[in-house]
């Protein structure tokens, strides 16, 4: 089973925490932190290595704190080729 | 290919791309940064307004018409909406941005006129601007928040209050005896014939976020075929004066709201395909 892989970065300073993507997650990937932002809420973390990037969270989140990363198809492809030599850094695209 | 290069002291390494996927190329989902300021919100946790300001923002960047838009901001908690929308704006005195969208619109026909009103501002000062606007089938599109309770003054009765339901005015409940009915005022506006696309959504849930946001589109969409009014209603949650958790002020929505005021479709185009209806 071809497993899709996701990623999310909750921007914390502009959560306040109201926990309406916890609700929506169907992988129970987030949670409530246990410290507070500068405004002090309570803000969401990312606990678990299962999210599928179906962008239900962002979609729910009235503060737009949630950008939502998806891996495209095409799986280990090489983007980069770097080359040591003795403290010489070559990288090469492509 | 790579292995006859390997020798000598040179050491390859090949950077596989599923390592770090948070990267621009992998990006599904992303807030709007032109149409919508990276201004912190002063809604309270969980109130629907901030999703339907990032809705129309995403309306307007995909539609390219970020430049064409003059919004109509009412006078309730969404009262400072231009400080987060990076689109012209205009204020009206309170229930009037109806009245003032037509204004807009008939000097500036070219433009995307529409205007943002709570139930507080459209339902019971406005109702007269309201009902005029539609009747006369002005082309602007009208976005109507029902939450039910006037949420900027701390929670009194609103007409769209549901009957029984508890607010700082009712505190027994609403008594449909004494205080009437909660009125429906996106039936009644379906009902005259100024009015060109008609329809209810809530954005409770991601699947109706995503059918609240088609709406908002087709009802841009709709401006330029100068048939009528376009009139969005979007039943939402108010946690503070509900006195509700965010969670469970959904939870209520879903309950209790939704029967009354069912999602869906109440007047479409007839010659169109574009409808998300239910």
């Amino acid at each position: 089973m071809a497993k899709v892989k996701g990623d999310i970065i909750i921007d914390i300073e502009k959560c306040k925490g109201c926990e309406l993507c916890i609700e929506a997650c169907p992988q129970d990937t987030l949670e409530q932190s246990r410290s507070v932002n500068t405004k002090g809420y309570l803000y969401i973390v990312k606990v678990q290595d299962n999210c599928t990037g179906c962008t239900n969270c962002a979609l729910v989140c009235p503060d737009g704190a949630i950008t939502v990363f998806r891996q495209s198809g095409k799986k280990k492809e090489q983007i980069a080729k770097i080359t040591n030599v003795t403290g010489d850094l070559k990288v090469t695209v492509g | 290919m790579n292995e006859k290069k390997m020798t000598g002291d040179e050491h390859y390494e090949t950077m596989i791309a599923e390592e770090n996927i948070c990267i621009n190329e992998n990006i599904v989902y992303d807030k709007p940064h032109d149409a919508l300021y990276s201004t912190p919100m002063h809604y309270c946790p969980g109130c629907g307004h901030g999703v339907v300001h990032r809705l129309i923002a995403e309306v307007v960047e995909e539609l390219g018409i970020i430049h064409d838009v003059i919004g109509v901001a009412p006078v309730g908690c969404s009262v400072l909406a231009y400080n987060y929308l990076n689109i012209d704006m205009s204020e009206a005195a309170h229930g009037r941005a109806s009245a003032v969208a037509t204004g807009i619109k008939r000097v500036l026909p070219d433009k995307y006129v529409f205007s943002y009103q709570g139930d507080g501002d459209l339902a019971a000062i406005g109702t007269g601007e309201t009902i005029h606007t539609c009747n006369r089938g002005e082309n602007i599109l009208v976005i109507f928040i029902n939450n039910g309770i006037y949420g900027m003054t701390g929670g009194q009765m609103a007409p769209t209050t549901l009957a029984n339901m508890k607010s700082s005015t009712s505190p027994f409940g609403r008594d449909v005896q004494t205080m009437g009915y909660p009125l429906k005022i996106t039936e009644l506006v379906a009902q005259l014939p100024g009015t060109y696309y008609v329809t209810r959504q809530s954005v409770h849930k991601a699947v109706n976020v995503r059918k609240t946001k088609k709406a908002i589109m087709n009802g841009f969409l709709y401006q330029k075929e100068n048939k009528g009014t376009c009139f969005i209603e979007v039943v939402s949650n108010c946690p503070s004066n509900w006195k509700m958790s965010p969670v469970e002020s959904n939870k209520w929505l879903d309950e209790n709201m939704l029967p009354f005021y069912p999602l869906g479709d109440i007047k479409i185009p007839s010659n169109s395909s574009k409808n998300n209806g239910e």
